[in-house]
């Protein structure tokens, strides 16, 4: 018994795949990385004036541009205490041609879903930290995600331009007069509480590969991406594409993960000025 | 609000099982007529209509292929199935759910057999208590298997997850609202595979393989159930003549 061929594609995807396969047996990717290397990642915050935190980031040739906007707004009821955030991702017709213009379609509301995921469960902020006045006050982050140029697995770039730009915010400070807030014109960075990172790896027949550039994304069996924090926690977990991930495979990818997103981890600590939190 | 106790010292959970115990589950299928194919599933008080119609015709035609057939697939809760009433229309949770649920699908789907048609698979969640999409899965693929379509393999589905400190098979809406991770897992059990994979929550790396091994052995009831279900169905036994 076999499972369907249509993973398989067309002929040219076809072609590419045997290519991208037998690069790997040798240890190779068409790109010149090894099967576990990641791209290049460059990392720049502050571009957005307007907004209160952004980040560029480059992950090899896919580009993520994030910025947050901050209001302040009512605290959940069932959290009077807290703040809040909201994830949102664009595939901006601009990064492809597989791009459309109008609202986000399965796939940006998928990787807004991933990344608030990781952000959420990886306690990458105190939220406490975000209420202003309990029951009637609290900051909002609205996380905008917008993928600029799209060469493969844009999922771990955009996690870590939303956490660069969570770890520059600069949110202006209100004082109580009257019962009304005002702004104090000062402002402060909320710390970091956690430092979670995602990477994606395919799997190829019996191969691996992290970070898939857009040709080998085309042709892989299917894609995991897994996100974990930095004390070995898996936070998110999302199978991205249709294809079967022998079970027997699992225990090596998650270990792959950790690697892994310990390099991005320490690559963003080199290149963000973070604020992480004391543990309590 | 704080947070119950979700597991007894005697190891009792809320609704009275053991952490490796499934909800009682009930199957059946062919339950809807205007459909090709249809399923009903029910784990405790999740209960789930699944329908398939095609392979037939793709509108608008230009989505069509030429080589092989498309799969559609809408994962859809009612306004009542949830506490709060849920706003009509598809919320981003449901269109996640059903993207990951389609390609789940389509992994055992032989969809070269129906070049140029549309095969669409509809999920209602008519009440949720925890592991609806895995419910959903489940009955989904039952009703391939009624509509006729050819399959490599039926799908198998159930959540595990840790709540108390301790993993858990088959999670209720209490415990996938208080524990600490939710794992929603999806097999084709014949190849040893996994079709849909999900995690929400922390778990630490050592314990995720653990979590796996729980959820496969759910599966492996479930599928055993799936079958069942189909036989109960399909299979006749000979009649002699007068």
């Amino acid at each position: 018994m076999i499972l369907p061929p249509h993973s398989k594609k067309d002929l040219t995807a076809r072609i590419m795949q045997e290519k991208i396969y037998s690069l790997l047996q040798q240890g190779k990717r068409l790109d010149g990385r090894g099967p576990r290397d990641l791209r290049p990642i460059t990392i720049q915050t502050n571009l957005v004036e307007k907004a209160e935190g952004s980040a560029l980031v480059a992950m090899g040739g896919t580009k993520i541009l994030t910025g947050i906007k901050v209001e302040v707004g009512t605290p959940y009821s069932d959290r009077p205490d807290e703040g809040s955030f909201a994830v949102n991702a664009e595939l901006l017709p601009l990064a492809s041609t597989t791009f459309e213009p109008g609202p986000p379609d399965e796939r940006g509301v998928e990787l807004a879903r991933v990344v608030d995921r990781s952000l959420r469960e990886g306690k990458a902020i105190d939220l406490k930290k975000l209420c202003i006045i309990e029951g009637e006050k609290a900051y909002i982050l609205f996380i905008d995600i917008y993928v600029l140029d799209y060469d493969g697995n844009y999922y771990d770039p955009a996690l870590i331009s939303a956490m660069a730009a969570l770890a520059t915010l600069k949110i202006p400070k209100y004082r109580v007069v009257d019962g009304k807030l005002e702004r104090t014109g000062e402002y402060f960075t909320p710390e970091l509480t956690a430092l979670p990172f995602s990477v994606m790896i395919g799997v190829l027949g019996e191969k691996f590969l992290v970070d898939p550039q857009i040709d080998e994304e085309k042709v892989l069996d299917v894609s995991l991406i897994i996100g974990t924090d930095e004390k070995g926690n898996v936070v998110s977990i999302q199978k991205n594409s249709p294809g079967p991930v022998p079970i027997n495979l699992m225990d090596e990818i998650i270990e792959i993960a950790w690697e892994k997103t310990q390099e991005i981890r320490k690559k963003f600590l080199e290149n963000v000025p973070v604020k992480l939190a004391q543990e309590q | 609000m704080s947070k119950p106790k979700l597991i007894s010292e005697d190891g009792i959970r809320t609704d009275g099982r053991r952490y490796d115990e499934l909800r009682p589950i009930k199957m059946e299928v062919g339950v809807l007529d205007k459909s090709d194919g249809s399923a009903y599933v029910e784990f405790g008080k999740t209960r789930v209509f699944a329908a398939v119609f095609g392979p037939r015709e793709v509108h608008p035609k230009h989505l069509s292929l030429p080589d092989r057939a498309i799969l559609n697939c809408r994962y859809h809760m009612t306004s009542f199935s949830v506490e709060e009433r849920k706003p009509l229309g598809m919320t981003r949770r449901e269109v996640e759910l059903s993207k990951v649920i389609r390609e789940a699908l389509e992994t055992v789907v032989f969809l070269e057999e129906f070049p140029r048609a549309s095969i669409d698979i509809y999920i209602e969640v008519v009440q949720a208590d925890g592991g609806t999409r895995t419910t959903g899965l489940t009955a989904a693929s039952l009703a391939l298997a009624d509509a006729g379509i050819p399959m490599a393999d039926l799908i198998a589905a159930v959540a595990v997850g840790k709540v108390d400190g301790q993993l858990v098979l088959d999670l209720n809406d209490v415990e996938d609202k208080y524990g600490e991770a939710d794992i929603p897992v999806a097999m084709a059990p014949r190849f040893d595979s996994i079709v849909l994979l999900q995690l929400n929550g922390r778990i630490s790396k050592d314990e995720f393989p653990r979590a796996l091994a729980l959820a496969k052995k759910g599966i492996m009831e479930i599928y055993r159930l799936q079958r069942e279900a189909l036989k109960r169905r399909y299979s006749t036994t000979p009649q002699g003549g007068v």
